[in-house]
């Protein structure tokens, strides 16, 4: 059998014998990817856990388990790691990192030395942000937001989370830019723009935010450090400063933020929906350019997070319409998927139930969303358990679901084994009926006003609070279990062959299963289309040999 | 670096040839990257800007007022040994396209020297200004000073943006000692020079960041005032 990327790598600092030294020094987009992986889903489960406890103390109103104060940092430290540590660098550095290079049939990323740079940056940051645990006060308790004036006033260890928070920014700023070049310079000869999977096309749009919008945030973090070390008074009231600049700045960045959470997940959808419906995609391109506008219109659209805050009634209407617009893109396509299924051979492999279930879940947590940018309604549901209830739909029922849609799409890919399909069915539907009962509620708790981040209420709500914890437990069980099948699928399951799904772009036409050091052997001339399907069977086929087509 | 890469064919249909670009050697990816990432420079300025344009918008006068305490002639010396260092640093480049790598590096010793003079003189201005009272977290700048919010602000971000720029110039100044040693080494030369060609696009960076910076704190309050301390 022929090495794989599992048997050889390329390292950043000479050639040591040691397979740890190797993991650690490794080059390779590949081994770098599935180490994001390793990190990011143990502090998933970390945040995971936070976010348990919180649920765990408001079972019941009044304090059981936690005061006030650390409920605060409870809030916090699950905010911090869900959206700094894992689910804004999540998809690109995971997926971006290990399939991108192969769908475009590039050797590796542009900046190979830079991306294992990155990695270790991204590390770095992860302490940062674990050491604030651990000293002084403890983690901040400001929220994820870190709004002036109380971060700016508060004994926590603000300083850290902003520090944690501005290097891991700038690890996703050089994987975008890495993306950027490999995107533009790597393309196998042939294939255009309009030729790329729509993951690519995903990948694309976010690496363009990364690229522009997270060094606005990095320099508030700045402004903000500098604030609280040197007393310089540009967010703080008592010295002069404004406080909503500090708004407006943080949300310049982290409103696009959301769009460079789910660009990539809704690349992943537009690659499962074609390859199991056995239909070439419907309207590639307006799903290719909807992904630019929504990373375009993204930046426009910031100040609907400041509806409560004191903006011109002008400027309020202005953004409500833009964010209103944000759902055009979108809605484009949800239709385009569905028409992509309309008459197809549908095949209903995990990872289709999976992107099914995105569907579902997202189209709620997207329409939350809409009735929000209202501004009457907004200022009805301005930090109640409804907003929760959104993001947590439109992130975690959109963007992580379709993460683990894609950990399964590419299982085969990356470990050259498959794993038990009617466990993982298992798997999903525990947690699409777990998560839908943990957070559905909610939206009727916050329409009837019960605030978020309180660790106490009163008791008319303690029945929803009671349904949320039993759909907590169903869904924190159905992850444990679907990582058991991953880690079971991984030791003991079947070999594969490289295209079990009968895809068709490049990353599965490679010549073993798993891939071998540097990709594909031979990089095959692109004259095709990604989602060519004749009669539910692919149209392409490759002399693996030689890489050249003998359909 | 280092390996010799050796490009790929890839053949299509019609049996044509096509050279498959590949990650080792791409000198034009160098240099988009390294746009890029100034692109990210730029951005990051361009949002300090804002907020100076903003509480400028809202303290127009202690704005003037704060800027005319500001010491014109050393920030002026030090705009023209900025422009003189892109001059140096640009003429370095074109000599070791050029082959005249001896040339090269003295440029680039030009530069840095440029660049050392240009901090010793912000190290001046900032020990003159904390003698006035005004330095980060001392007399004039604290909550319960006097000063009005708006001179309060300017100087706070005056600080926080030339600490910032000061910055970059001494990273400069390592990576312009980073490749006099590549050089030497003969891992850039007149055939493999991209980091010098993007070493050179960070100092014009640089030097045009403090374009900006320096109309905007020293010279708005020109006008009506009649010098610096």
């Amino acid at each position: 059998m022929s090495k794989t990327y599992f048997d050889e790598t390329h390292c950043a600092i000479g050639h040591p014998k040691s397979t740890f030294m190797q993991w650690m020094l490794t080059i390779d987009h590949k081994r770098i990817g599935i180490m994001y992986a390793a990190v990011m889903f143990v502090f998933f489960f970390v945040a995971v856990f936070t976010a348990f406890a919180m649920r765990l103390e408001l079972f019941a109103p009044g304090g059981q388990y936690m005061d006030g104060d650390t409920f605060n940092q409870a809030f916090t430290l699950h905010g911090v790691i869900m959206i700094f540590l894992f689910i804004i660098p999540g998809i690109p550095a995971i997926f971006g990192n290990i399939v991108m290079p192969l769908m475009i049939g590039a050797k590796d990323v542009s900046f190979p030395r830079l991306n294992w740079f990155t990695f270790w940056l991204y590390i770095a940051g992860c302490c940062i942000a674990l050491a604030s645990l651990f000293i002084g006060e403890g983690v901040a308790d400001t929220g994820w937001t870190f709004y002036a004036p109380y971060s700016m006033n508060t004994g926590t260890n603000v300083i850290m989370a902003l520090v944690a928070a501005f290097v891991l920014g700038f690890a996703s700023i050089l994987t975008g830019l890495n993306f950027l070049v490999t995107i533009h310079r790597l393309r196998a000869p042939g294939m255009t723009f309009f030729k790329m999977p729509l993951f690519v096309w995903g990948i694309y749009a976010t690496a363009w935010i990364q690229l522009l919008a997270t060094p606005v945030v990095g320099i508030t973090l700045v402004l903000a450090i500098l604030e609280k070390y040197f007393g310089i008074g540009i967010f703080d009231p008592a010295k002069g400063g404004d406080p909503v600049l500090f708004q407006h700045l943080f949300w310049i960045y982290s409103h696009p933020a959301v769009y460079l959470m789910i660009l990539p997940a809704f690349g992943i959808m537009s690659e499962i929906i074609p390859t199991f419906s056995r239909k070439e995609v419907f309207g590639y391109r307006t799903i290719a350019l909807s992904s630019a506008s929504i990373a375009g219109i993204g930046y426009l659209v910031w100040g609907h997070h400041l509806y409560t805050s004191g903006m011109s009634d002008i400027a309020k209407t202005v953004f409500s319409f833009l964010t209103f617009f944000v759902a055009i893109p979108t809605g484009v396509k949800f239709y385009d998927w569905v028409a992509t299924m309309y008459q197809g051979k549908i095949v209903l492999s995990t990872p289709m139930i999976w992107a099914l279930g995105t569907i579902i879940t997202f189209a709620i947590g997207g329409i939350t969303g809409v009735t929000i940018t209202m501004i009457g309604m907004d200022v009805h549901l301005q930090d109640t358990y409804y907003t929760v209830a959104h993001f947590h739909y439109a992130i975690l029922g959109g963007v992580v679901f379709l993460l683990f849609a894609g950990m399964h799409y590419w299982f085969p890919l990356v470990t050259g084994k498959m794993y038990n399909e009617t466990k993982a069915k298992i798997a999903f539907y525990l947690n699409f009926i777990g998560f839908n009962l943990l957070w559905f509620p909610m939206f009727i708790a916050g329409y009837y006003g019960m605030p978020r981040r309180y660790f106490d209420y009163l008791p008319e709500f303690e029945i929803y609070h009671q349904i949320s914890f039993v759909g907590a437990v169903i869904f924190i069980a159905g992850l444990i279990y679907m990582f058991w099948v991953f880690f079971k699928g991984w030791t003991k399951g079947e070999a594969t062959t490289p295209n079990p799904w009968n895809a068709t772009t490049l990353e599965w036409h490679l010549p073993t299963s798993p891939p071998p050091l540097e990709n594909h052997s031979k990089v095959p001339y692109v004259d095709f289309d990604p989602y060519e399907y004749k009669h539910g069977e692919p149209v392409v086929k490759f002399n693996y040999e030689t890489m050249q087509r003998i359909d | 670096m280092g390996h010799e890469y050796v490009p790929e064919i890839a053949i299509d249909r019609d049996g044509n040839q096509h050279e498959v670009q590949g990650w080792q050697g791409d000198y034009y990816g160098g240099k988009l990257g390294f746009w890029l990432f100034m692109l990210t420079e730029v951005m990051m300025f361009g949002a300090m800007f804002l907020s100076l344009a903003y509480y400028n918008s809202l303290h127009p006068q202690d704005f003037l007022d704060a800027s005319a305490g500001l010491n014109r002639l050393l920030g002026g010396t030090n705009t023209v040994i900025l422009l003189v260092s892109a001059l140096t640093m640009g003429l370095g480049l074109l000599r070791m396209r050029a082959g005249d790598v001896k040339g090269s590096k003295l440029m680039i010793w030009a530069t840095i020297l440029l660049a050392v003079a240009f901090l010793v003189i912000k190290g001046f201005e900032w020990t003159a200004e904390y003698h006035h009272g005004i330095f980060l977290m001392h007399d004039k700048l604290l909550p319960e000073s006097s000063l009005p919010f708006g001179q309060k602000l300017f100087y706070g971000l005056y600080f926080a943006m030339t600490g910032l720029h000061g910055f970059h110039i001494i990273i400069g100044i390592g990576l312009m000692l980073w490749l006099l040693k590549r050089i030497n080494a003969g891992k850039v030369s007149t055939e493999h020079h991209i980091l010098h060609w993007n070493i050179a696009l960070y100092w014009d960076i640089v030097h045009l960041i403090w374009v900006f910076v320096f109309p905007y704190f020293y010279m708005i309050g020109a006008g009506g005032a009649t010098g610096g301390h």
